[in-house]
């Protein structure tokens, strides 16, 4: 089984689109999506949802003012200015409160305790495409890197369960604690970039965390046609640092009307019926989507970069351990 | 006065619209421009800022004196991030996992444990024209954000430039870096796109801004791409659209080039100028005099 992520730095380069079109593309898989902040695969995927989860993660500190004596050592202990002192007495911000437990534990009078906190919810959920695992954080939330961790490993029991080939993974933008979280372990690390001088700065940094935690790494550009110098500027800098590019999409309005529909890019046909691969039973969508799916510059674009893909997933894995 | 700009999904135009109003107002008001992105921070690209001073920014992580250590494992226990491994032989420290709360230094009963800085990244500040400058850049591998994004706005400590405008230029998404950078704005703007994606996230941005209290109005960039969806969320909910900043090839090729959209294209600078009246208005910044008058005069 092998594991694929899609990642970009900067926000905004494609990268749920990409993922949404492997997702119509390839045979046996389950979709994740990390994004666990902002996720958004589900528009592209219209999942049904089958499992909801409540995701705890963090504990929060409470007063008890019954028993504070106002001596103030939880302000001065925290480290996070969520305690403020106000009239002689703390104040708890829970959003600032980071679940530490050193108020708790420094309170002379036991005032205070830590009560769990739901941070978000995780799905399991099915798609025309095949199963997904997503999740939503609250709005104000830490722990994001923990969710992740959730949702990849929920994913991974169900392609072990389902005997399917590959886990596709939607990641977040940046390169911090969600990201770091989503790419331990993966077999490769696609990296979504534009030809845009914050393109190549964020890509640049994307792949120096690739380096550093050792993942295979490939590069694709998307709206390559909009600046041919910078996407010159990926390309030499790619080929430097030994990092392959994987495919080239260029722009074309048909990607964004896609998007708009709730459906993915590109549409496997198979047998020449028109027929797209569904999952599971009474999935027959589809057919309307291989109709209404345009095969315009970007699609087939996207078409050779997953053949290419594929390639390095499975030939990267032999010439490996 | 603080606006933030955020915006849930990235790749809306957050800095787009940062950097633009930071130049549409250069030299009419003060301007500390801080770019909070420390993930990938991108306001540099446009503002060519010149850095005149650097400073690392650490976390403090525990030490263990294995001396002093009977391997009670009480660190261990007090430890919400899971950072400390105790074993009667031995206690391991995973500085990665450490959130710097103190609490194993403070609580250990042998008084085994001292504090040592470990680099989370690094803040800059400087001047790009007469703009002041700060940005971050979180140190490749690590984790936490949210202490650097501190360190960039301690750096305009408090409301910055006297009767002037702390602009911030937040990350993407909804988490604890964007509300780091957000907190204690007089006002945000959301940056979004007119596409499900763009509304899905702008959604999630006003949950947010909500549960910080913080008054918001949006920007829709790259109008006339999608549909209408964005518009009737937000006369829906009340949300006033500040500005839309029509799709135009031209200007993304701008941006995708360095360039400086208010520069390039004087229709955009009126716009902006106009983004900033709009906020002015709303928040009452013009209740205290502060930038109205001179804004009338000189914009």
């Amino acid at each position: 089984m092998k594991e694929l992520l899609v990642i970009s730095g900067k926000g905004g380069t494609g990268k749920t689109s990409v993922v949404a079109s492997f997702a119509a593309l390839a045979d046996s898989k389950v979709l994740a999506d990390c994004d666990v902040d902002a996720a958004d695969l589900h528009l592209l995927l219209s999942p049904e949802e089958l499992e909801s989860h409540e995701f705890i993660a963090s504990r929060l500190a409470t007063l008890d003012e019954e028993k504070c004596i106002g001596c103030g050592r939880c302000s001065e202990a925290c480290r996070f200015g969520a305690i403020a002192m106000a009239d002689g007495y703390p104040v708890i911000d829970p959003i600032s409160c980071e679940g530490c437990t050193v108020c708790s534990h420094i309170c002379p009078e036991g005032a205070i305790t830590m009560v769990d906190a739901i941070s978000g919810h995780w799905f399991v959920s099915d798609t025309r495409f095949g199963p997904m695992v997503h999740a939503k954080l609250k709005a104000a939330e830490e722990n994001s890197g923990k969710l992740v961790s959730q949702v990849r490993r929920k994913a991974r029991e169900i392609a072990e369960r389902q005997g399917l080939e590959c886990i596709i993974t939607d990641g977040p933008p940046g390169v911090g604690c969600p990201v770091i979280s989503s790419i331990s372990g993966v077999d490769l690390a696609l990296i979504v970039t534009e030809p845009t001088v914050a393109g190549v700065h964020d890509m640049e940094r994307v792949l120096d965390l690739t380096r550093h935690f050792d993942v295979n790494a490939a590069v694709c550009i998307n709206k390559c046609d909009l600046d041919e110098g910078n996407t010159e500027r990926i390309e030499d800098y790619c080929c430097a640092e030994e990092i392959e590019v994987v495919g080239k999409i260029p722009f074309d309005e048909e990607m964004v009307k896609a998007v708009v529909r709730g459906e993915p890019p590109v549409a496997r046909v198979s047998g020449g019926h028109g027929y797209v691969e569904g999952f599971g039973s009474g999935h027959e969508a589809g057919s309307a989507d291989s109709r209404k799916c345009s095969d315009g510059k970007a699609a087939q674009a996207i078409r050779r970069l997953w053949d290419r893909v594929q390639d390095r997933l499975w030939q990267d894995a032999d010439s490996g351990e | 006065m603080i606006i933030s700009i955020a915006s849930g999904k990235g790749g809306t135009g957050k800095t787009t619209v940062a950097v633009n109003l930071a130049l549409a107002l250069e030299g009419a008001i003060p301007i500390h421009f801080l770019d909070c992105d420390v993930e990938e921070p991108n306001a540099h690209l446009f503002l060519h800022p010149e850095i005149e001073h650097s400073e690392k920014v650490n976390l403090p992580v525990p030490v263990v004196d294995e001396s002093k250590c009977d391997g009670c494992g009480k660190c261990a226990e007090v430890c919400a991030f899971n950072a400390i491994l105790a074993f009667k032989s031995q206690t391991i420290v995973l500085p990665e996992l450490c959130h710097g709360c103190g609490g194993c230094t403070l609580l250990c009963p042998r008084g085994a444990i001292t504090e040592s800085p470990k680099e989370i990244g690094e803040v800059e500040t400087g001047r790009a024209g007469k703009i002041k400058f700060s940005h971050g850049r979180l140190k490749i591998g690590s984790a936490l954000a949210p202490p650097l994004v501190n360190a960039v706005r301690r750096t305009a400590d408090g409301r910055g430039p006297d009767g002037g405008l702390v602009i911030v230029d937040a990350p993407p998404g909804t988490s604890c870096p964007v509300v780091a950078s957000i907190k204690g704005s007089d006002y945000c703007v959301l940056v979004t796109e007119p596409t499900p994606f763009g509304l899905n996230d702008l959604m999630l941005a006003v949950d947010l801004v909500r549960e910080l209290d913080i008054p918001c109005g949006v920007v829709i960039n790259r109008a006339g791409l999608g549909d209408d969806t964005v518009s009737s969320f937000c006369s829906g909910e009340g949300i006033p659209v500040l500005l839309e900043i029509p799709y135009d090839r031209k200007y993304a090729e701008c941006y995708a080039r360095g360039g400086r959209l208010v520069e390039d294209f004087p229709k955009l600078r009126d716009a902006l100028c106009g983004l900033w009246r709009k906020i002015a208005e709303s928040s009452g910044a013009d209740r205290d005099g502060m930038v109205r008058r001179r804004e009338m005069a000189e914009i």
